[in-house]
């Protein structure tokens, strides 16, 4: 991740460029958000998770909760700074304060994404199992340009990102908040196409492994000590 | 106490000091970026490292507590060669700008890379650029130059009481900045281009302008608010380039108000700079005999109870008491300073000073505001209460004025006016038990407060509230007016405060006011400043006066504080320091004042008061009758406050473009002009 990059560069989530200041002039910013029922709901137990007067600490539940309802009510899950202000309203924080936190973490988008959100694992366990191919799929059959592009369709948008923990079933493919395991190719473009048709197949690995037991069958405690 | 070793030097230091304390007090100069003395600690930068026996590796000095029985080192290889890895590090996304960065000369990166750096850099790749922030029209930035000490961050949430600065992303792409690229609202912003050790924040209207070796630096004092700011004037060829605060912990610790700081462009402009005569009922350039002419021409026919002088909010203690003699000398003692027409009572000093001093107000542990906006009208004081404020112990702030504002701290308003103000002096209103329950209780009253027909009801009724809540005790005066400007005291200590009897003036000498409002009908008026606003518009003759930047001069601040200012550039054209003026003026009229040194004057002035010849020194209260005035006849009149442009408050500033550019960002603007 060395070299230069520009601010307000193409890239979004990771919080690697286009975090900043510039976003605020973005024209994708709405100028209104408002909870809707169902998240005030899961706002108001979130709230009453924590004792009085440290409300501030739900601040990263909340904002989670509103990257969930931008996924539910546009189809792109990701945090405009209008609702970053609802919550540090809501929470009784100065905004610049959520402003730190949402961007600190690139779970949360601070641009819109498309409706899939692909996280390709390009760490070096995944990377050495063949992350590249799943990547390269991803461009493929998701027709996107790369990291940090969206598809002109608005389905799908890459982003790489680093050690998902869970190595022993690289590489791994994070769609939103679902986990595909050994991943190839083949299996990428099968995943893709059928999130296009709108089907969200069974996450977990994909080729039929219990867990993380190993390929095929048992390497250890093979022998039961003591028979 | 905690004993500890620095470098084979014992020190003792309170138990909880920081180790980078204890090596400073063993005079060891420990290098830092992110520590401040004024702020909290973050211990981000890693440039204070040292070593600890026994510590297995360097530790951050700043963030680390003594222990008794420590042994530090401060200059063994394993710190120097923290300290150059740190800066190395630190130098990696630094550019190398410093020929083109104002802060080159005056840069703690700089001086640190000097002293502890390496020689060299190994970093070969491409260094992180970040895009500059918008702070307001005062600070410029640079943020590919910022390091990351979030000092400013701090400043900004902690003194500055305006949570709007913040590091945003993270890792190399954390950023310093606002997000929402909007002016911070506060009024101490050029506070941040001071604590920013490197050039990411630097001053707007001084860029470019010049290095800090090529300046003349004097000491002075600002006035261009009560607060009494011990500033310091650069200057080069004459012209005053910037104004820095000084560090005084009695009066402003090291802040400084952005009025006091940036207004000397106006020093240049709209200046008068020679004297004027009305003839044929037009002004016409003149030469200093023609307009003393003018006046001893005007003054000799006049009985001496008909000529009077109107004191401004700027003028110098030289000056007035001059001014006050001449006039003694022909026989007025029509002087008045209280322009504005608060119902001062200067019969007693405590009356009309702020007793619980700056620094006192630390020790307060209640308050009570009357009419005024401490934020706009002292911006620095007001930071004294901020820090008062969230320092922990309880401190219930209660204010009468304005609902809605924002002083940076909590406050429990108690209502807008009069009616209020009595229900506390009669002693039943709720913020009663909270004053008594106090120890140490203090009410600030505004000067605002006191410019409306019922004033003197105002003041006598703050008094009583002080007297009977337990305020005025020997040993804690917790009676506080608060003025506006920095030249208000001196003349009140002076006595220029005008007999209720006098007859209507002939001739009204009005030094630095432009409150000609209540000159009579065809008046001779002689008008003596540095800046021609209305009252110059009424002159018959004007005489070119030194603003506080240009002349050795006597102020006296809120609290009653004595201090001088030093001549930083000479007056434009002929204007003159103004003690000199009215020498020379009563030379002419036959009435030569007997001082013609500075220091002779300053004789006088001790004479005339003795604040000016002694230091300041705090104290209680052991006489509780009141200033004149019945305290249940304030009106329910709702307090308005007297600034409601905090960047064109006064002369200097009304004529400074940087402030006319902040009030056009900060002000909402002015509605359009109906048409016609
Ligand atoms: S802008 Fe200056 S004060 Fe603020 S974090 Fe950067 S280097 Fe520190
Ligand atoms: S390296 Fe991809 S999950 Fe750990
Ligand atoms: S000064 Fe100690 S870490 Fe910055």
């Amino acid at each position: 991740m060395s070299g230069a990059h520009t601010p307000g560069g193409p890239s979004i989530g990771g919080g690697w460029a286009g975090t900043h200041a510039a976003d605020e002039q973005h024209p994708e910013q709405p100028t209104h958000f408002a909870f809707d029922a169902e998240s005030e709901a899961k706002v108001a137990a979130l709230i009453k998770r924590y004792p009085p007067g440290k409300q501030a600490s739900a601040v990263i539940p909340l904002l989670y909760v509103v990257q969930r309802q931008m996924g539910r009510q546009t189809g792109s899950a990701w945090v405009p700074r209008v609702a970053m202000d609802v919550v540090a309203e809501r929470l009784g924080m100065a905004p610049i304060r959520v402003y730190e936190v949402a961007t600190f973490y690139f779970m949360f988008n601070t641009r819109p994404i498309g409706r899939y959100h692909l996280q390709v694992c390009g760490t070096t366990p995944c990377w050495l199992r063949g992350s590249d191919d799943v990547a390269r799929a991803c461009r493929e059959a998701g027709h996107v340009a790369g990291y940090g592009h969206t598809s002109a369709d608005g389905m799908f948008t890459m982003t790489e990102v680093e050690c998902l923990g869970g190595c022993v079933n690289a590489p791994i493919l994070q769609v939103d908040d679902d986990y595909y395991e050994d991943m190839d190719y083949d299996s990428t473009v099968r995943l893709i196409d059928a999130l296009r048709r709108g089907d969200r197949p069974v996450p977990g690995s994909m080729i039929g492994r219990q867990t993380s037991a190993p390929i095929g069958e048992r390497t250890t405690l093979l022998d039961v000590p003591g028979e | 106490m905690a004993k500890v070793t620095v470098d084979g030097i014992e020190v003792e230091v309170p138990n909880g000091a920081s180790v980078l304390q204890a090596c400073e007090a063993a005079g060891k100069e420990i290098p830092r970026f992110c520590y401040h003395e004024r702020l909290s600690v973050a211990g981000n930068c890693r440039m204070c490292l040292v070593e600890v026996e026994k510590a297995p590796k360097p530790i951050a000095s700043c963030a680390y507590p003594v222990a008794d029985g420590m042994k530090v080192f401060t200059d063994s290889p394993m710190v120097r060669n923290g300290r150059r890895g740190v800066m190395e590090f630190l130098l990696i996304n630094h550019p190398l700008d410093c020929p083109i960065c104002d802060q080159g000369g005056e840069c703690d990166l700089q001086d640190q890379a000097m002293a502890f750096g390496h020689d060299s850099s190994r970093y070969m790749e491409e260094k992180r650029v970040v895009s500059d922030k918008y702070m307001g029209p005062l600070i410029k930035t640079i943020m590919t130059r910022c390091i990351q000490c979030t000092r400013c961050i701090r400043f900004a949430t902690e003194v500055a009481g305006v949570p709007e600065l913040g590091a945003t992303g993270r890792g190399e792409a954390m950023e310093v900045g606002t997000y929402v690229e909007r002016a911070l609202t506060t009024e101490l912003s050029g506070n941040l281009i001071d604590i920013c050790p490197v050039g990411a924040l630097t001053s707007r209207p001084y860029a470019f302008v010049s290095r800090p070796w090529e300046l003349r630096k004097t000491d002075s004092i600002d006035v261009l608010d009560a607060t009494g700011t011990n500033i310091r004037v650069d200057t080069r060829a004459g012209e005053v380039l910037r104004i820095l605060p000084r560090i005084n912990d009695d009066v402003n610790e090291e802040w400084m108000a952005d009025r006091g700081r940036f207004s000397f462009d106006g020093l240049k402009r709209r200046r008068l700079d020679r004297p004027w005569v009305r003839e044929n009922g037009r002004l016409r350039p003149a030469t200093w005999s023609e307009a003393f002419g003018a006046i001893a021409a005007r003054v000799r026919g006049t009985a001496g109870e008909r000529i009077a002088a109107r004191i401004g909010d700027l003028a110098d203690a030289e000056a007035i008491v001059a001014l006050k003699d001449l006039l003694g000398a022909l026989g007025s003692a029509n002087l008045e300073c209280r322009t504005d027409g608060a119902a001062i009572d200067a019969s007693r000093r405590d009356f009309y000073t702020f007793n619980t001093t700056i620094a006192g107000i630390e020790e307060a542990d209640a308050l009570l505001i009357i009419g005024s906006n401490p934020r706009q009208e002292a911006p620095v004081i007001n930071a004294r209460i901020r820090k008062r404020a969230i320092s922990g112990a309880p401190f219930p702030v209660g204010f009468i004025g304005p609902r809605g504002l924002d002083l940076t701290y909590r406050h429990d308003w108690l209502g807008e006016g009069g009616a209020t103000l009595r229900a506390i002096a009669a002693g039943t209103h709720r913020f009663n038990d909270e004053l008594r329950a106090a120890r140490r209780p203090m009410l600030i009253l505004g000067r605002g407060a006191l410019r409306r027909a019922d004033g003197a009801a105002v003041l006598a009724a703050a008094w009583k509230i002080a007297a009977e809540n337990g305020m005025l005790r020997e040993d804690w005066h917790g009676f506080n007016l608060l003025h506006l400007f920095g030249g208000q005291v001196a003349p009140l200590d002076l006595g220029c405060v005008a007999p209720p009897d006098a007859p209507a003036p002939e001739v009204v000498w009005l030094l630095g006011t432009g409150d000609a409002a209540e000159v009579p009908e065809g008046a001779f008026v002689i008008y003596q400043g540095h800046h021609g606003e209305a009252g110059a518009a009424r002159a018959d003759v004007i005489l070119p006066g030194a603003a506080y930047t240009e002349k050795d001069a006597t102020w006296v601040n809120t609290e009653g504080r004595v201090q001088q200012g030093r001549l930083a550039v000479f007056p434009p054209g002929e204007a003159r320091e103004d003690w000199k003026i009215i020498r020379a003026a009563s030379e002419l009229l036959g009435k030569r004042l007997p001082y013609d040194s500075l220091d002779a004057v300053r004789d006088r002035l001790a004479e005339a008061h003795p604040a000016f010849g002694s230091g300041f020194a705090r104290r209680g209260c052991t006489d509780l009758a009141g200033p004149a005035g019945d305290a249940a006849a304030a009106t329910d009149t709702a307090f308005a406050l007297p600034i409601t442009n905090y960047w064109q408050a006064d002369p200097i500033s009304r004529a400074s473009d940087t402030m006319a550019e902040c009030a056009r960002t900060y002000l909402p603007a002015a509605p359009a002009m109906a048409a016609e």
